[in-house]
């Protein structure tokens, strides 16, 4: 496929006609992925001979980080998208993911603090990743409430873009500042995937079919969510030319 | 621009400018903090650095919904977009106005406040220095997210929120310069960290507020 | 069936259960919002169209 063909679905329209047919096997894969991947990771994987079973809260908490990042990286994108081609769809696929990524932000703090407690001896540490991640809430707080404050679609969708881009470098730079302000108890990447060796494979294939679940989920509710938001912004537009009518 | 500058000054001065608001309120945080920890002064000077900068920064967070809230309502600001002027221009100057009204008298009696607190010897220098570097990235990014509410009536409560996440690395880089400074330890990284932030923020982010306020004249 | 939790039973089951009903809470709710949304444009574009 080509790069201009990918431009056609920025059409709303045949934006919903694609997902109609697509987002149902998105739904049922993330399902079924989900269903494996924390079926797997509960029942059928070891405890950790140092982390006992707690080690099962990764397959949760690994996950939800990674999608909590990724969230905000495509509505980076798809905010650099309205900016310079001006897609309603783009616009409204950032204003989608924003919930879901936030959701996601909560799982990866909640599970880190429930799994902090008999590790760490703590529910939370000022620990960098962990501030990182709270920071991160907030910046998703605001991103959400401006979205929500500004009645015209245009307008929203201009602010909460530059608002996007501005908090990505800020984000970045509360992330280095955090890191100088205190080195942490948090372990390494040892879970990136350029060291996989890092994790024994045990755990690790259930960790990834817990994460491709993740993302399936993810994207269903992204796009169940933009075509949502597609069809708001086509009433809105209708009530408000009738109401000139009238 | 100059003619600009003067006649925002003079308005935040006036009365119900908000000039003193903004002091009036450090005071009250760096009062009210002993009554909530307590009076032990070893403690005192232990959190004095951070106490002063997290006052300083709620004081300048206050008084930013006035940036443009007044020149918004009465029809100003569309006048200043016609004009010759480059909004980002006229963005800047704002910000810096904002800066001389509350930014540089917060600079100025951080030390006096340092002594109710009983701030180390050592850290008053540090203290005046860290706060004059980061005051004015405080009022650049306050300039950003006060451009992002301008339209909005209940803009108040959603610019906090929206301006409180970008204020944590100058936070963090400017407590920890004043911190190291009070304790006597090496303050070069943090104090270079601190300037670049400003120095960054003063050369991008008026582009991006410019950007904002265009949006919501449109 | 059930795995021996030893003594982290309580951490390991309650993160399971807040993560998903978190989760389920997500997808309910912009499952509840997509139909709402669905249904409320097609009664819009009806009227419009009658009145048109």
């Amino acid at each position: 496929m080509s790069l201009n063909a990918l431009w056609e679905y920025a059409n709303p329209k045949k934006f919903i006609q694609t997902t109609d047919r697509v987002l149902p096997w998105f739904a049922w894969s993330a399902a079924l992925t989900l269903v494996v991947g924390l079926i797997w990771g509960f029942f059928f994987t070891p405890d950790d001979y140092r982390q006992g079973s707690t080690v099962k809260i990764i397959y949760l908490h690994v996950p939800a980080a990674l999608m909590a990042i990724n969230a905000w990286l495509m509505m980076l994108i798809t905010s650099l998208v309205w900016i310079v081609r001006r897609h309603h769809v783009s616009a409204l696929a950032a204003r989608a993911a924003a919930p879901v990524g936030m959701i996601m932000t909560v799982i990866a703090l909640l599970t880190g603090a429930i799994w902090g407690q008999p590790m760490w001896g703590t529910w939370w540490a000022w620990d960098p990743r962990l501030t990182s991640f709270l920071i991160l809430f907030l910046f998703y707080l605001g991103y959400i409430a401006l979205w929500e404050a500004i009645e015209n679609d245009d307008t929203a969708a201009d602010l909460t873009s530059i608002l996007c881009l501005v908090g990505s470098v800020f984000a970045l730079l509360s992330r280095y500042a955090v890191n100088f302000w205190n080195q942490g108890l948090h372990q390494g990447a040892s879970l990136s995937l350029d060291k996989e060796e890092n994790v024994h494979d045990v755990f690790w294939y259930p960790l990834v079919v817990a994460m491709a679940g993740f993302a399936l989920l993810f994207i269903a509710l992204v796009l169940m969510r933009t075509r949502t938001e597609i069809r708001a912004r086509r009433m809105r537009a209708l009530l408000a030319r009738e109401r000139m009518g009238a | 621009m100059i003619a600009l500058l003067v006649r925002d000054i003079r308005l935040a001065m006036r009365a119900g400018g908000g000039f003193g608001l903004g002091l009036s309120f450090f005071l009250i945080v760096v009062v009210l903090v002993p009554f909530g920890v307590g009076p032990q002064s070893a403690l005192l000077s232990k959190i004095a650095p951070g106490i002063l900068w997290l006052g300083a920064l709620l004081a300048c967070l206050l008084s930013l919904d006035r940036i443009f809230a007044l020149d918004w309502e009465d029809g100003s600001l569309d006048l200043l977009a016609t004009s010759p002027l480059p909004m980002e221009g006229i963005v800047s100057v704002k910000a810096l106005a904002h800066w001389l009204t509350t930014g540089l008298p917060l600079v100025l009696v951080a030390p006096v406040l340092g002594v109710l607190l009983n701030l180390p010897e050592a850290g008053f220098l540090w203290l005046t220095l860290s706060l004059a570097l980061g005051t004015p990235a405080l009022s650049v990014i306050g300039t950003f997210g006060a451009a992002l509410t301008v339209g909005l009536k209940r803009g108040g409560l959603l610019l906090s929120l929206l301006v409180l996440p970008l204020y944590v690395p100058t936070l963090i880089f400017g407590a920890e310069v004043a911190r190291r400074g009070a304790e006597g330890f090496d303050i070069t990284t943090p104090l270079l960290f601190l300037a670049g932030i400003t120095c960054g923020t003063i050369a991008l982010l008026p582009f991006a507020s410019a950007a904002v306020l265009r949006v919501n004249l449109r | 069936m059930m795995p021996d939790l030893g003594k982290y039973a309580d951490a390991v089951l309650s993160s399971y259960a807040v993560s998903l009903v978190l989760l389920a809470l997500i997808a309910w709710l912009s499952l509840r919002r997509s139909k709402r949304i669905k249904r409320e444009l097609e009664e819009v574009e009806t009227k419009v169209k009658s009145n048109g």
